[in-house]
């Protein structure tokens, strides 16, 4: 076990120096103050309309729901390609320039150079996601007076979402070249978000092929179920309800808590298996 | 030793089969006499090609091992199997006296790997940093170890420096000092000088040299052969996955010269008969004429000679007179017969290209 927080410091210090960390901040930073603005506008432009006398059919605590529904699906986006594209070389880029050649021979097992991998990325998005959702609830809170409910609920259940892709991307780079593990693992990220609206258009019109295809998605990549999860724990309000307004990024009925345990057994499945595939591997 | 010989190798291993019971003992592993390196009828095969075919070798505590043999052998594959990175198809192997993969045994084994490559985004320090907290060093040995391996392997300034900027021949000198940093008991090094220069070259041989000193078990992969023959106590040649020489070195380059040969007005008819009394290895014979005088057979018709003629033979110690005797006997006049060690390229060379020019 000591071998995987080797690692895992080692995958936090690479993360660093080539300079991942200073550029996810960097962008992070725009986005958050993009956000912030967008945020303010909408609150002023609302008080303006109200100062008018023509006062939307919604109170702003709806606006201010919605957007902060899309400030976490934004930050549940960025870290999924985060997850994605940090980790799609993990095995296999240190396998093609044979950099494990020097550390596999070491007194670590092959188990612990996975997880020690998966956990040095798994701690940098837990620790990002956490980072942008509490600037997300910030920007809410201080320049639109609104605060979600379940908001840790929600805020781990996005860091959830990046731990399934990170595992799934860890799994594909014990099999596939970097640039074919990053291709597939993004095409079946984006067929899963096709599948969850796919599957709300289901439920809404009452059709059960479309409902069953989006499930069938969710559990081939369950990442944007749980995503769904999220945002409705983020929009369940007692007063009134805000899912009167339909977005592809929100969700309106509740994903059954089945598809959360799946998700988290998912995610600890593809590591096991990786670390099984890999330490069967010859370097 | 003296049984062994090109065409009946030595292979120590078949002679000695391990007890059962001795793989398993947790005594010590640098008190345990067991052989560093064994290894019984390895077999790799990845699908249908084989990479090494039946290899078995034994290697002692101390030795410094000469692993030889030409491009696709299987030497590479042998050594990343014994360094867990490529997993046998069968046969059996211990390391320091243990099996396979034991961590114990991983603690005191160092390997440069044939390529390399490493992380170059490190600092030189870091680098053995992040190695000797693989090897399960403490904060402290880290501190002591790191100096004295950047120092052993001429890299002392250069520890703040980030790989990136380091030549091919620093890389594979810091390779060397990650290999060296745990006080390893065994020391694989593959290819270690490709990428030195002469001095670098000397260098490694220092290093070996040091290590040897220390009682330390060094095996040596070198396409080198000089580097070989100036540091290595045995040898094994490989070819087709198998193992083909092995033994001393004195042992295999004793026993037998080579000598140089030098003469002029050699009837053709004496060539046939040195080619069949005597090994020739390489004969280089120039213009044809007549012999001068009476030609030595008596007959009358004129006899084909060859106006110059170098030729390299192998002989067993005492056969150098009877060697001339024939020549001279056969009418060639001799200039030359330079007796020369025989060198490992010589013996690789013979091995290596089926059973030699015999």
């Amino acid at each position: 076990m000591g071998g995987a927080l080797i690692l895992a410091r080692f995958t936090f210090r690479e993360a660093i120096r080539k300079k991942m960390v200073i550029w996810v901040l960097v962008l992070s930073a725009i986005f958050v103050g993009l956000y912030a603005y967008g945020f303010s506008s909408l609150r002023s432009n609302y008080l303006e309309r109200v100062a008018d006398g023509q006062e939307p059919p919604f109170g702003f605590a709806v606006f201010a729901g919605v957007m902060t529904v899309l400030g976490f699906y934004t930050v549940n986006f960025l870290s999924g390609v985060m997850a994605i594209f940090a980790s799609v070389g993990s095995v296999a880029a240190e396998v093609d320039a044979g950099t494990f050649h020097a550390i596999v021979p070491k007194p670590v097992s092959r188990w612990e150079i996975v997880l020690g991998k998966w956990l040095g990325y798994a701690l940098m998005l837990a620790a990002y996601v956490s980072l942008m959702c509490l600037s997300v609830l910030l920007v809410a809170r201080y320049i639109g007076g609104y605060t979600p409910p379940n908001r840790v609920a929600g805020s781990a259940l996005v860091v959830l979402v990046s731990l399934v892709l990170l595992s799934l991307t860890v799994l594909g780079s014990t099999f596939f070249s970097s640039l074919t593990n990053g291709i597939i693992v993004f095409m079946l990220y984006g067929v899963a978000l096709m599948g969850g609206v796919v599957e709300q258009i289901g439920e809404f019109l009452q059709n059960d092929t479309l409902t069953s295809i989006g499930v069938g998605t969710s559990l081939v990549i369950p990442s944007d179920a749980v995503w769904r999860t999220a945002s409705y724990l983020l929009q369940q309000s007692g007063g009134f309800s805000i899912q009167a307004i339909q977005t592809p990024f929100t969700a309106s009925s509740n994903p059954s808590n089945a598809m959360l345990v799946y998700a988290v057994f998912y995610a600890a499945g593809a590591l096991g298996l990786s670390t099984w595939v890999f330490g069967r591997r010859d370097l | 030793m003296q049984g062994c010989s090109i065409e009946r190798p030595c292979v120590y291993a078949s002679r000695h089969p391990i007890e059962t019971g001795r793989l398993m003992t947790k005594t010590s592993l640098s008190l345990d006499t067991s052989p560093a390196i064994y290894v019984e009828h390895l077999r790799k095969e990845y699908g249908s090609k084989v990479a090494v075919q039946d290899l078995s070798l034994q290697v002692e505590r101390g030795e410094v091992f000469g692993f030889l043999g030409p491009n696709g052998a299987g030497k590479t594959t042998t050594i990343k199997m014994l360094n867990g990175l490529v997993r046998p198809t069968s046969g059996r192997l211990s390391v320091l006296g243990r099996p396979l993969g034991d961590r114990e045994a991983k603690k005191r084994i160092g390997f440069l790997p044939e390529l390399f490559r490493f992380h170059e985004w490190m600092r030189a320090e870091e680098f053995l940093d992040f190695h000797g907290s693989l090897y399960g060093l403490s904060r402290g040995e880290r501190k002591q170890r790191i100096p004295e391996a950047l120092k052993l392997v001429g890299l002392e300034g250069r520890s703040r420096s980030r790989l990136r900027t380091f030549s091919k021949g620093m890389l594979q000198r810091i390779g060397i000092a990650q290999a060296v940093l745990a006080d390893p008991l065994l020391v694989f090094l593959d290819e270690p000088t490709s990428a030195l220069d002469p001095l670098g070259r000397r260098d490694v041989r220092d290093i070996i040299r040091t290590l040897q000193e220390r009682g330390v078990t060094v095996f040596l992969n070198s396409h080198l052969l000089g580097e070989v023959e100036a540091v290595c106590d045995r040898v094994a040649i490989i070819k087709d996955g198998e193992v083909a020489a092995l033994g001393p070195k004195a042992g295999l380059l004793g026993g037998e010269h080579v000598v140089e040969v030098w003469v002029t007005d050699m009837p053709e008819r004496l060539l046939h008969e040195v080619r069949r009394r005597y090994r020739v290895v390489g004969a280089e014979a120039r213009g044809q004429g007549q012999a001068r005088g009476p030609a030595p057979t008596g007959g009358r018709a004129p006899v084909a000679v060859n106006t110059e003629c170098r030729l390299s033979l192998h002989l067993s110690n005492g056969e150098a007179p009877a060697l001339v005797e024939l020549l001279v006997g056969g009418g060639a006049r001799v200039h030359e017969v330079t007796p020369r060690q025989r060198s490992l390229e010589d013996l690789f060379v013979d091995v290596v290209q089926v059973g030699g020019d015999r």
